[in-house]
């Protein structure tokens, strides 16, 4: 979002100096690409190198799938591998873990991260345990992936956010991707991982255009599970964000920039493993922290996140507290304007610099 | 005051008649046919045959097979007692004849999934009694390293061993997905109990075995009691085999080893060319539900003794090879003492083995993890090397 109305808005001149202090990669100019498409080209990579790899979920086939994600892909590889679910989450997500532990690689699609809630005791104790459990006998190369946190309008029960749930518990990886980028490599690498790997998208960022370097275009591209990316460089404060709100960070870094206030935003791009080297490494420069997140503050990302920074040497570094910008602590509404004030705005994260900085 | 399940159990003991032959007039057969109980059917036009022949071979290894698991889970209970197995142990004593007579008609490459009641079928799928006996005590000769436990053994096509009730099912109709996709011609026996008969994605998992025609045989190994509830008092139908609706069923005296071995044979030449199809196993189960229940404030001891007298699946196998001159009184003997002597061996490894060292406490959490890898102990100051 924060990419593309910055574009519209801003002349050629201002936007070459924009795109220089936006962290891109360098290649083809114009190569964009969808965040929907890039998973698009994830799947059908995946798919095309093994033949074990199919693609298991509601919708996914001849509709297409419920938000284009899988497009075309029946067509390509057939039901074989493309497989349309009745509406029975626990079942078919227990069949695809058991279809994993003798030997194939099946990709689970939920909906939405928030029906995964039906089957989440399959994720946990079927698939994240097993490999534990068995002493390294049993491995499960599973991936589940969908659309997770909010939408637009779609209230409470189909909202929340999933990646504090799933990143809590040991023997799963956790993937939140921000760009098209992310969203290829990080998905290609879930895939061919070994291990039980929840994938949460976002659906607001599934139509939002990225570049796309060369090698982000090429079909062995992938980004390895837990490392961070620095989005942006700064010396004042550090931005900590995952998924959409990575986008909130730039934009707010953006306008604090104008002030002179020069934010390095981080893109965690995994929950877990969290890479506590980069988040410390950023910290331990600009002695200031900022956590960005639209799932709840309780027992969240940016709490864990707050926890291990005040635990490691960054601690002495801090010439302040940590903060954290969360979504509020409530259901999500259905009205507008109350939906909007319930997740992080530009706004938030900017007002949160200000504080942690002590500046007007 | 009988429960209606235990009435009906005497009543079939009661009924049970068997045949016959002799093949010559030497000391012992090589091989006598026996009739079984009828088998109840569910959309099914014909059913497993009551007419099962055995060769004195398969009988007396059948027979050691069943002993074993007996005197191996005798072993366990007592070592439980002692304290040297913790936290949950449930008993296959009684329930023998179903995994030893189901093993008989399939082969090592066909799959077997069942729920935590799984000491039998961890050893009748190839673990030795010291994978089995050691791993309840938590050493590292057990078959998991003692990391899993009573409930979490497994072994090449055998799945475990599952502690969350019903949820082995749908991973059941997912192994026979995979044995289905890779173009194998395997089954998956995918067991659960009458308490999980009633789970929601039993249903889930029957709805989509029965759209893709998977080649799962779900069985109900139907032992009357669900922890401390009878059937009466947890399901509105007891007719568990008719419970996959669309899915087939048959009911087999589980009791009976050649009889479930004749209703498996016909199961999976059924599930190889029609989909899936539904066993109920009547068995019963000596013990309690686990060590922590002594079993006898839900049924009466006398229920209990009259299974043992009437339908106790070893001792009716036994009486049948005798009668029909398969092996002597002497031979069983013979094999009732080696098998003792086994299990007592490898007691001994299981009560003195070592338990894995502490550093194992981080390893195999992932496959394959990254080399600088590091796992968060219980404070601050402990962060391990995980493998």
């Amino acid at each position: 979002m924060a990419a593309i109305s910055v574009r519209k808005l801003v002349k050629d001149p201002i936007w070459m100096v924009l795109k220089r202090n936006i962290s891109m990669t360098p290649g083809r100019l114009g190569t964009q690409m969808t965040v929907r498409d890039a998973l698009n080209s994830a799947l059908e990579e995946e798919l095309k190198r093994d033949e074990r790899v199919f693609l298991m979920g509601e919708e996914v086939a001849q509709y297409d799938g419920a938000y284009k994600v899988s497009k075309g892909l029946l067509n390509k590889f057939g039901e074989k591998r493309i497989i349309d679910t009745p509406i029975t989450e626990m079942g078919f997500t227990g069949l695809a873990i058991g279809a994993a532990m003798a030997g194939l690689k099946p990709i689970v699609e939920f909906m939405t991260f928030n029906f995964s809630m039906q089957a989440i005791d399959q994720v946990i104790n079927s698939a994240a345990k097993t490999y534990y459990m068995s002493a390294g006998a049993v491995p499960v190369n599973i991936v589940f992936r969908g659309p997770n946190g909010a939408a637009a309008g779609v209230a409470a029960q189909h909202s929340q956010c999933f990646g504090a749930w799933y990143a809590h518990c040991p023997g799963l990886k956790v993937v939140s991707p921000y760009s098209s980028e992310d969203a290829k490599g990080l998905l290609k690498a879930a895939i061919r991982d070994p291990n039980p790997v929840v994938c949460l998208e976002n659906e607001i960022l599934y139509g939002l255009p990225f570049e796309m370097s060369d090698e982000a275009m090429g079909e062995d591209f992938v980004i390895p599970i837990g490392k961070a990316k620095i989005e942006r460089e700064g010396k004042h404060v550090t931005l900590v964000a995952h998924t959409r709100y990575v986008g909130i960070c730039l934009e707010a870094a953006e306008e604090l920039a104008g002030k002179g206030v020069e934010c390095e935003v981080v893109n965690l791009r995994s929950l877990r493993p969290l890479d506590e080297e980069t988040i410390i490494n950023s910290v331990m420069k600009t002695n200031h922290l900022i956590t960005v997140e639209g799932g709840w503050p309780q027992y969240g990302v940016g709490s864990e996140i707050s926890a291990l920074v005040s635990e490691s040497s960054a601690f002495n570094y801090l010439d302040a507290p940590i903060l954290r910008v969360t979504g509020a602590d409530v259901p999500m509404p259905y009205a507008k304007t109350l939906e909007t004030n319930a997740l992080p705005q530009a706004f938030n994260v900017i007002k949160t610099v200000k504080k942690s900085l002590n500046i007007p | 005051m009988l429960s209606v399940f235990a009435r009906n159990l005497r009543t079939l003991g009661c009924r049970g008649i068997y045949q016959s032959y002799h093949i010559n007039n030497y000391a012992t057969s090589t091989e006598a046919s026996f009739e079984t109980q009828p088998y109840k059917l569910h959309k099914l036009d014909e059913g497993p045959s009551t007419n099962v022949t055995v060769t004195r071979d398969d009988a007396l290894t059948y027979y050691r097979q069943m002993q074993m698991i007996r005197r191996m889970e005798t072993v366990a209970g007592n070592l439980y007692k002692s304290k040297i197995i913790r936290g949950f142990c449930h008993l296959y004593s009684g329930q023998e004849a179903i995994c030893v007579g189901m093993e008989a008609s399939i082969n090592k490459k066909d799959a077997v999934i069942t729920a935590y009641r799984a000491h039998g079928w961890t050893y009748i799928r190839g673990v030795s009694l010291v994978g089995v006996l050691a791993e309840l005590t938590g050493k590292q000769s057990g078959c998991a390293q003692g990391k899993g436990g009573s409930m979490h053994m497994y072994n090449e096509n055998f799945y475990g061993g599952n502690g969350i009730v019903g949820a082995q099912v749908p991973l059941g109709a997912g192994i026979a997905f995979a044995l289905k996709y890779q173009k194998t011609d395997n089954i998956c026996i995918t067991l659960y109990g009458d308490g999980a008969a009633n789970q929601g994605q039993l249903f889930e998992a029957y709805n989509m075995a029965k759209l893709w025609n998977l080649p799962c045989i779900f069985v109900c190994e139907n032992n009357g009691y669900a922890m401390g509830t009878s059937l009466d008092r947890s399901s509105a139908s007891t007719q568990y085999f008719s419970r996959g609706d669309y899915v087939p069923g048959v009911q087999v005296d589980g009791m009976d080893v050649l009889a479930v071995k004749e209703c498996t044979r016909f199961c999976k030449d059924f599930v190889l060319k029609n989909g899936p199809i539904l066993i109920e196993a009547s068995t019963y189960r000596y013990s309690g539900h686990s060590m922590s229940d002594p079993g006898t404030s839900y049924r009466t001891r006398e229920e209990v003794q009259e299974v043992r007298e009437r339908r106790d699946p070893i001792s009716k196998f036994k009486e049948r090879i005798i009668s029909a001159n398969l092996a002597t009184p002497e031979e069983i003997k013979k094999i009732d003492v080696e098998v003792r002597k086994e299990v007592d061996e490898a007691t001994e490894v299981a009560k003195t083995d070592r338990e894995l060292p502490l550093e194992e406490l981080y390893n195999k959490i992932y496959s394959n993890p990254e080399p600088d890898y590091q796992v968060r102990g219980c404070d601050p100051t402990i962060m391990a090397a995980s493998h």
